[in-house]
């Protein structure tokens, strides 16, 4: 079956069987790299994407259903003013060893500063559902805060 | 048995046809009509089984945006849910946080925020786990749940939703639409506490608890578990014994009492007997807390 759906603000046909889920169409018809697949289960947060602006996982989205959505990216995410200031922090406090689970606290922390989220403890929950398995969390919650500063208020 | 650690999950592993309705009326034709269909919502277990393999389906019929399914409306007397809200909009519905304060404090708890953002409580009902964390609260507020099929409209107590781990009364060609919460004009003191390994995941045991007291003696108290049992269950008993004791007193005899209630079960999350001893300490727990809150309030 054909889907439409917009993809990081661009027009995106494509074909996808109802059994796909969007981490396979997104990673393996449209190429976007970016989304990781760790668990499949929607437990482990690599595979974060915004639909409709909300985080999600897209291991557990059957592709079907974004039709007529919008879906979000990490390698977008990472190209606007915000994604950048996210990224820089990320960089500079070490909260990035092999990278694997980085796209998905990108976008969930994206999402949780672009919903108006300004204080380390809210976004510590939101970003509950992404885990790491090498830098453990203190460096992450290190550049949260460092992410905090530059974005103000 | 294969442990779960030998499945790939990148791809769900079988081929089935998928639907999208434009209408309430669509997917209910849709559900009589194609053999081996199953309705699916946020599709956060259903999506798991398929992929485990622990389930096999011919089609899905996506009830997920339908706007018939998405509403939150306070009445007179209840709230309505419809069973396509997803648990994170019930954590910010303003009429759910004033009206319902014990179901947004277990919605809250729910997953991490990616999953609450596509699970919807009507799929957290129908799936039936044992452990389903909108259950125990809407079991205290004696919800009712409306179903409907092309036959017509019935509505269910959820006390008699549940018939076993993963089964409901819901049948052939049935939808659940809407959850309807009585509202009370009494202030109660709410709880919900689950105990669980890591911050999302699926509770060992978990308690509900609304609370009323005057000068210190309860006089009403409404109290339910999940994840103890074969389905959620209501304790009757443990309410029938704190009602007309004091808080003290209260906290420790439901303690008491709420072992003859529950049924625990080993499992890879808990053995039966830990359960049960944490269940005593988890009820004792929530009916301090629900009665604390209660003081807050200020009644």
């Amino acid at each position: 079956m054909k889907i439409k759906f917009k993809l990081n603000g661009v027009f995106t046909e494509v074909y996808v069987e109802p059994h796909e889920t969007l981490l396979n169409v997104l990673r393996d018809r449209l190429k976007v790299r970016s989304v990781k697949y760790g668990c499949g289960v929607g437990e482990c947060g690599s595979c974060t994407v915004l639909l409709d602006g909300e985080p999600v996982p897209s291991c557990l989205v059957v592709a079907a259903k974004v039709d007529g959505s919008e879906v979000t990216t990490p390698d977008h995410i990472a190209q606007t003013e915000l994604g950048k200031v996210i990224v820089d922090s990320m960089l500079e406090e070490g909260a990035i060893q092999c990278g694997y689970c980085t796209p998905g606290f990108l976008v969930t922390i994206y999402a949780a500063l672009a919903r108006g989220v300004r204080n380390v403890d809210e976004i510590r929950k939101a970003i509950a559902g992404n885990i790491c398995r090498c830098t453990g969390y203190v460096n992450i919650l290190k550049a949260v805060k460092k992410i905090l500063e530059r974005v103000g208020s | 048995m294969l442990s779960i650690n030998a499945f790939n999950t990148y791809r769900i592993p079988q081929i089935f046809d998928y639907y999208r309705p434009r209408d309430l009326r669509e997917a209910l034709k849709l559900l009589e009509s194609v053999e081996g269909a199953k309705v699916v919502a946020g599709g956060t277990d259903l999506v798991v089984d398929l992929k485990y393999r622990r389930i096999e389906v011919r089609a899905l019929i996506d009830i997920s945006r339908l706007d018939e399914l998405r509403f939150i409306k306070l009445e007179d007397s209840y709230v309505e849910i419809g069973s396509a809200v997803t648990i994170q909009e019930i954590v910010e519905s303003s009429i759910a946080r004033e009206k319902l304060p014990l179901l947004v404090e277990a919605a809250e708890s729910l997953g991490s925020w990616q999953i609450r953002n596509l699970a919807t409580i009507g799929g957290n009902l129908c799936t039936a786990s044992p452990a389903a964390d909108t259950a125990p609260p809407l079991l205290v507020y004696d919800a009712e749940l409306e179903l409907v099929s092309l036959r017509g409209v019935r509505t269910v107590p959820i006390e008699k939703f549940f018939t076993g781990p993963k089964r409901v009364v819901l049948e052939r060609g049935e939808i659940l639409r809407s959850i309807r919460i009585p509202v009370s004009r009494n202030v109660f003191g709410w709880s919900y506490i689950k105990l669980r390994r890591t911050s999302f995941d699926v509770a060992k045991a978990s308690v509900a608890v609304l609370l009323d007291a005057r000068d210190g003696y309860i006089v009403d108290a409404r109290v339910a578990l999940g994840s103890v049992a074969p389905t959620p269950v209501r304790a009757r008993g443990v309410e029938r014994s704190i009602v007309g004791l004091k808080i003290e007193e209260a906290a420790r005899v439901a303690s008491e009492r709420v072992v003859n209630e529950i049924s625990p079960i080993d499992d890879a999350r808990s053995t039966a007997w830990y359960r049960l001893q944490a269940s005593k300490t988890l009820v004792s727990d929530a009916v301090w807390r629900a009665y604390e809150r209660l003081l807050k309030i200020g009644v």
